[in-house]
């Protein structure tokens, strides 16, 4: 009780229902293109239209190519998934960021970095990585597309309210650890089913002393493990953030805002029903060596030995090593790669572009090493043009796409082949999500460039 | 889509893994349909695991092996974990699905059946082992999912749990209503929500 979470979640109950769900109010609603057109057929089925379009903002970023934007995507199929969000949010006059439009992105990337997500709200998106914007101090989930139908409709959503967790990270990282590896860490600790229930509190002084971005990176791997949604209670690094985005509030109204989000914080006495605690120094750059994020471990270390996995789970753990080509045992480092990913709603913004390139700066892609090097959105491609990263980048043999969510789930032409390695930035390392075959890796960018420059899996702290 | 629930007796399909993600029940590359044509979801259901490459069927995945069929999908632990997909829940309920059985489902997964006319049914791991067992030694054994009285049954061994169901999505489900239709009734409660809690930044 008296958490940040109950005080936000609370505030949002238009009614409970007896011996159901309650229905909560929701301030902001993403529509992408994947998980949006049957929610508007719905619509129509019913004959009805959104109650508050002026709330809803709608992108395409599943389905966009990440070279030449500016020509109709080849992918029929996909094109018409990317043309029919446009005459969706046109019909109803809802606001859309088009491909081209200098605001396009990934609805994670971009929604924080216009300042539409702010502390205090409840945003929801047809997309588990949702909990990516509770790194402003907001409460957003993941949802499903009846769920996308119910809020267009109503601008509330029925739900059971989760538990609470906390989870702290005290002390000091140490160099080359990022909040990628504190997120990877956590999935290792706690499992990918371990958050189930639980909407969490990240906290400590570690946290704390994670940039907007670190945060937003943390947050994002929330549904990882299980978690409906995790956020940071907002501060003095969130309103620095904030201050003066497109969206945010400006004037008399951005101080009085500032006053209200100063008051978001978990009280003194606030009961957690599950509370969890971390060392900081405990965390390495980590690496995953398996088929969900969970299967993590020190880049240093090696893939466990069968008689380490609980008896039940063995034949998950022989499927998932067997599909990466992968023994009980094995060291990781040294392993070759084919394929290095920067980008995704997880590490695509300006501050990876930034670590990516302090590695690669003087060196030189690997030969045999394809790399694919994407911004979250438009904006973070300007930001590292303004900062004359893409000449470092270039220089050692990288160039930069256009933006989008790529190959983080392989929906456009950007593919791993059956087969081969990707150290990769993002947040899934399923069977199959980069492409049919695909084996995935998945590390900090950091850990993906040290990858890029010596074509196999290196601890970026060697370099 | 929308079919009242009551009684449900049936053979099983066994998949005894742990952790199926949703992009192993629908890939990504599937997810490109603008309309909610669950056949076609439904034919496309573990599609990576029950097909190779090539179109040809992996004889022993569970879904090609004759053996086993029924309404009823018992699956390992943490099942629907990872992307949000509904294209999930709707491949499910495509196939001809509407109970899965399992000890523990991801969160949003779990509501995205529900609101798909698809029930999940939560057990004991110890419930769920004897199934699993009781399913091996005779395909043709059936489960017993009673929505009134929130119980499931293996009948060959008679072990019956109850499962967690709320009143209000249990009315639902035997009544074939949806959220929405709840939801379009409570505009008046919205509006007052909205003028009770009017801010300048939003």
């Amino acid at each position: 009780m008296n958490t940040l979470f109950d005080k936000i979640w609370d505030s949002h109950v238009v009614e409970s229902i007896k011996d159901g769900p309650q229905q909560i109010y929701i301030d902001r609603l993403y529509c992408h293109e994947v998980t949006s057109p049957q929610a508007f057929e719905g619509l129509r089925r019913r004959g009805i239209s959104p109650l508050r379009p002026e709330k809803i903002f709608c992108m395409p970023d599943h389905n966009t190519p990440t070279h030449d934007q500016d020509k109709p995507i080849a992918d029929p199929v996909g094109a018409k998934q990317v043309n029919t969000l446009a005459a969706n949010a046109k019909e109803f006059s809802l606001n859309h960021f088009g491909m081209m439009d200098p605001r396009n992105g990934i609805i994670h990337v971009v929604g924080p970095e216009r300042g539409l997500s702010l502390p205090g709200m409840t945003i929801v998106c047809g997309d588990s990585h949702t909990s990516t914007h509770g790194a402003v101090g907001a409460v957003a989930f993941g949802i499903g597309t009846s769920e996308v139908e119910m809020v267009l409709a109503s601008q509330c959503i029925l739900q059971q309210k989760p538990l609470s967790m906390r989870i702290s990270v005290e002390g000091e990282l140490k160099p080359g650890v990022t909040a990628k590896d504190i997120a990877l860490f956590l999935m290792e600790k706690l499992t990918t089913g371990g958050a189930t229930g639980y909407f969490v509190e990240y906290a400590g002084s570690a946290v704390r002393g994670l940039s907007m971005e670190g945060r937003l990176t943390l947050c994002n791997l929330s549904i990882e493990m299980g978690a409906r949604g995790g956020f940071i209670a907002p501060d003095e690094t969130t309103f620095a953030y904030l201050k003066g985005k497109e969206y945010a509030p400006k004037g008399e109204d951005w101080d009085k805002a500032v006053e209200y989000w100063k008051t978001l914080r978990s009280g003194d006495d606030a009961v957690f029903d599950r509370e969890v605690v971390f060392d900081a120094a405990d965390i390495e750059p980590m690496i995953t060596y398996g088929t969900n994020p969970g299967m993590g471990t020190a880049i240093t270390g090696r893939v466990p030995l069968l008689e380490e996995i609980p008896e039940e789970g063995r034949k998950s753990f022989l499927k998932s090593l067997d599909y990466m080509g992968f023994k009980p045992g094995d060291k990781l480092l040294g392993k070759p790669v084919d394929y290095v990913f920067l980008g995704a709603c997880t590490n695509g913004r300006l501050e990876d572009f930034q670590a990516f390139a302090s590695v690669v700066k003087g060196r030189r892609k690997a030969l045999g090493i394809t790399a694919w090097l994407v911004p979250g959105s438009w904006e973070v491609w300007k930001s590292v043009r303004a900062e004359g990263l893409d000449k470092v980048l270039a220089e050692a043999g990288f160039e930069i796409r256009q933006p989008g969510c790529s190959a983080c789930l392989a929906m456009n032409d950007d593919k791993v082949p059956a087969g081969k390695y990707c150290v990769s930035t993002s947040n899934r390392n399923f069977e199959g999500r980069q492409g049919p075959g695909a084996r995935t890796l998945l590390a900090s960018p950091l850990t993906a460039a040290a990858a890029a420059v010596t074509g196999v899996i290196t601890d970026p702290r060697e370099l | 889509m929308k079919k009242a629930f009551d009684i449900i007796e049936s053979t099983c399909v066994p998949l005894p893994l742990a952790n199926v993600d949703t992009d192993q029940i629908i890939p990504a590359r599937f997810l490109k349909a603008t309309t909610r044509d669950e056949s076609f979801f439904g034919e496309n259901l573990f599609r990576d695991w029950r097909f190779r490459p090539d179109g040809t069927p992996v004889k022993d995945f569970v879904l090609n092996d004759p053996r086993y069929g029924g309404e009823i999908l018992v699956a390992g632990r943490n099942f629907g974990s990872g992307s949000s997909r509904e294209h999930a829940a709707w491949a499910i309920a495509g196939y001809g699905f509407r109970v899965v059985i399992s000890s523990f489902f991801a969160d949003i997964h779990r509501n995205n059946e529900l609101n798909n006319f698809v029930l999940p049914v939560t057990v004991s791991e110890p419930f769920l082992e004897e199934l699993f067992a009781s399913i091996a030694a005779d395909p043709s054994m059936k489960v017993r999912v009673d929505v009134p009285n929130q119980t499931v049954t293996n009948l060959a061994t008679g072990r019956s749990e109850v499962f967690e169901l709320n009143s209000y999505k249990k009315y639902c489900l035997m009544h074939a209503l949806d959220d929405i239709d709840y939801l379009l009734s409570r505009k008046g409660s919205i509006e007052a929500y909205e003028k009770g809690h009017e801010v300048c930044w939003k």
